[in-house]
């Protein structure tokens, strides 16, 4: 396996030797370094890694050897990519408030980093946040080691290096310009080959279960890993200029390619932004909580009619454009519809704390948990209001889309992958606890008020401005310029940075946290509130 | 009776279940669009673009215009009377990919196509707020600077050939010529480019005749928008869908 692999690495080293020597243009050329670097390096480290004295298994007969170093891996590569695409999201905030900060440059510009943003948070800090937390938890419920032994390190790092390529290719300006789907036709490929290898890791670790039943939260992340395969071959198909070149056209041209895009970016909302999510409440409040899942019927049900209902949902994306209007049709009932499994997940996960109410209070993760389900239920209400055609006259091409992709986003993305980090951290690196929750509860604060500042001004400014397109004077004529609906957003554009930049402070706190937890430090702190009295 | 333990214990029937859910939406809504005639409508006018408007396109694409300025004007009264007729999808039946866009930081830009003058692109390019002082796009003062790179221009037309845009053999062969008859048609067949690309501009887009910039190709796209249709031949009530 060792030998096969290292064959493996060579031939890519010198694939991107070869193509870096006759690439067509530069970003190709920067790409296909990169690429040959990146498997010298792993040749490096696999036969550092063959030489190294092997470990027995700890425990005794009856305790599984966890395969966690991987997933420790996935723990840093979370929290540091969560604070580079907060970062980036941050700058983008501020260029908008103050266009000076573009710097008349062609890589810092807004157009280029607005893609880096994006897929920042959510491939690179999502992303690994969805694969750490699977390997974590897949294990764990199957009762079983993780399949494969280079394998899911291939996954971990072949992740990585798609993160970096696609990255870096953007601030190149390197892309296809499909919103999610920005990267160009080699990334493309080189995370297919990632995407399939981790469904094989996740597959043949079920197939190890010593379970008779698959976990509720199996279903979700199997059903994201197979339906972004999906989306991703498909939205994707295209033709290169040259093998050597970077640039590509795309299959489907025009409608045929709207509907496909918005199709897969819809669903790149519902499986790699809500379905994975969903696995990981599904694991983290039971455990946390100490309490079983709700119901489980209600888990089957709502679990094959979200992912059933949600792939029709795309449409709503392109109301009163030239989208056929039985396309459009279709699209906004069904997104309508969304809105009831949608909240089963939000119900089930809520009603799991029945009888455990008063963890609010004194566990800031059930805390984290309850608001990101909060802000769960909030935005797929939400979203399925924007769907409808009236509403979403008014509120499409405005920051009020921004601002419902953000109260999910920070809200519930964000917030739940929070507890997935906070939750296995110390077990990952043997700690009894955290190094300290008031902290966790101080993050919990800051990057709450951010949240509520950021949506609320991409409410009023997006509503505000849909209001002032619209806007007839008395005489009948348009009231307002596009100049002056772009001067009106000038203050809700500053009041969003502000809760950008206490988002990105929150992390702050927890990247502190974590780093003090790690190194085996306990905080001397009073406990929280309702568990004074009970340490007393 | 049917047991929902069969997917709880048998991983590959709940991969293929879960492969047959998702499939179905997709198929019922994206598929007809490719064989339904009425998707498209019928209307004269609308031609590839010329090598030319695409290399300014694919700039359009490289500095992620698309992310600030939709290309998709709603059928709603006031978008008409701001921005013009509403799109067709005869507009963009050859955009691979298209640019619909998302969001309006900046206006829609389907018809910008001969609202302003060359000039006012340029300067407006290189420097927005010096003509548009509330502005908030960047500065894009680089693409004046950097010569247009369209050595491999018959490459691009080649593969757009291959996903269905009906470039000819002819178009292909005289696509970097055509380029710089459009550019600098002091110095080219701007006769030759007109017959293969009806209606296509050709002037000295950036100010700057002799070399080809980013900023002409760029340009260049933009004065064409919108401008293809023939609308006092479209028949709206024929091509209601």
């Amino acid at each position: 396996m060792n030998g096969l692999a290292l064959f493996g690495l060579g031939v890519a080293a010198m694939l991107g030797l070869g193509v870096a020597g006759g690439a067509a243009d530069e970003g190709m050329r920067i790409h296909a370094m990169l690429f040959a670097g990146a498997a010298v390096l792993a040749v490096f480290f696999l036969i550092n890694r063959i030489y190294e004295p092997k470990l027995s298994p700890a425990g005794g007969p009856d305790s599984i050897d966890y395969n966690d170093s991987v997933v420790r891996a996935g723990a840093i590569a979370s929290t540091f990519w969560g604070l580079v695409g907060f970062l980036v999201g941050l700058v983008l905030a501020l260029q908008l408030a103050f266009p000076v900060l573009n710097f008349d440059t062609s890589w810092l510009n807004f157009g280029r980093l607005r893609a880096l943003h994006t897929s920042a948070v959510i491939f690179a800090f999502g992303g690994n946040v969805l694969i750490m937390s699977s390997f974590y938890i897949v294990q764990r419920t199957c009762r079983a080691r993780l399949a494969g032994d280079l394998a899911p390190w291939f996954v971990f790092w072949g992740y990585q290096l798609f993160i970096v390529l696609a990255a870096t290719g953007y601030l190149l300006g390197i892309t296809q310009s499909k919103e999610y789907a920005e990267p160009e036709w080699y990334v493309d490929l080189w995370l297919t080959i990632v995407w399939v290898t981790y469904l094989l890791v996740f597959m043949a670790t079920l197939w190890k279960r010593r379970e008779p039943h698959i976990y509720v939260a199996n279903w979700f992340f199997l059903a994201f890993i197979v339906t972004v395969a999906m989306l991703h071959l498909v939205n994707n198909a295209t033709v290169p200029v040259s093998l050597f070149g970077s640039k590509s056209y795309i299959a489907w041209s025009g409608v045929q390619d709207a509907l496909t895009q918005w199709w897969y970016a819809h669903n790149a909302v519902g499986f790699f932004l809500t379905a994975g999510f969903l696995g990981m409440m599904y694991y983290f409040m039971p455990k946390q909580a100490g309490r079983p899942i709700f119901s489980y019927r209600l888990s089957i049900i709502h679990f094959w009619s979200l992912i059933f209902l949600y792939i029709w949902a795309g449409p709503h994306h392109l109301h009163f454009t030239a989208l056929p209007d039985w396309a459009q049709t279709l699209g906004m009932a069904f997104s309508v519809m969304l809105w009831m499994p949608s909240w089963g997940g939000m119900v089930n996960g809520l009603m799991t704390l029945s009888g455990a109410w008063d963890k609010i209070r004194t566990d800031p993760l059930i805390r984290f948990m309850v608001v990101s389900l909060a802000f769960y239920g909030m935005s797929t209400f939400e979203g399925p209001l924007m769907s409808i055609r009236t509403v979403n006259a008014l509120s499409h091409y405005t920051d009020w889309t921004i601002g419902h992709v953000h109260s999910g986003a920070l809200g519930w993305v964000a917030y739940i992958s929070f507890v997935a980090i906070y939750f296995v951290v110390p077990p990952l690196w043997g700690r009894a606890r955290l190094y300290s929750l008031r902290l966790v509860n101080d993050h919990f604060w800051i990057s709450s008020i951010g949240i509520v500042l950021y949506i609320t001004a991409m409410w009023v400014s997006g509503i505000l401005q849909g209001l002032m397109w619209r806007a007839y004077d008395n005489l009948g004529f348009l009231e307002f310029s596009f100049i002056e609906t772009v001067e009106a957003m000038h203050p809700f554009y500053v009041i969003r940075a502000v809760g950008g930049l206490l988002f990105v402070i929150g992390m702050l706190v927890m990247i502190y946290n974590l780093w003090r937890t790690i190194r085996g430090e306990v905080r001397v702190e009073a406990p929280m509130a309702g568990t004074a009295a009970a340490q007393a | 009776m049917f047991k929902h333990t069969l997917f709880e214990k048998n991983s590959i029937f709940l991969v293929i279940g879960i492969l047959v859910v998702v499939s179905i939406g997709g198929l019922v809504e994206i598929a007809p669009l490719y064989w339904l005639d009425s998707t498209i409508e019928k209307v004269r006018g609308v031609r590839p673009y010329s090598p030319l408007e695409l290399a300014g396109r694919n700039i359009y694409i490289r500095e992620g215009c698309y992310v600030c300025h939709s290309q998709q004007i709603r059928s709603l009264r006031d978008e008409v009377e701001r921005y013009g007729h509403y799109s067709l999808a005869a507009e963009s039946m050859y955009d691979h990919p298209f640019q619909w866009g998302s969001k309006r930081t900046g206006p829609d830009l389907a018809r910008v196509g001969g609202r302003y003058s060359d000039e006012w692109h340029a300067t407006h390019m290189i420097d927005p707020r010096s003509i548009v002082p509330e502005s908030v796009m960047p500065g894009y003062p680089f693409l004046a600077a950097n010569r247009l790179d369209y050595e491999n221009i018959e490459g691009h037309l080649r593969a757009n050939r291959t996903v269905g845009v009906p470039y000819t053999d002819e178009m292909i062969e005289n696509a970097v010529a055509d380029v710089e008859a459009q550019a600098n048609p002091d110095e080219g067949d701007v006769d030759a480019l007109l017959a293969r690309y009806p209606g296509a501009q050709a002037r000295v887009f950036d100010g700057e005749p002799g070399k080809v910039t980013e900023l002409d190709a760029l340009i260049a796209y933009l004065q064409m928008l919108g401008t293809l249709v023939d609308f006092d031949s479209f028949d709206a009530a024929a091509n209601s869908r």
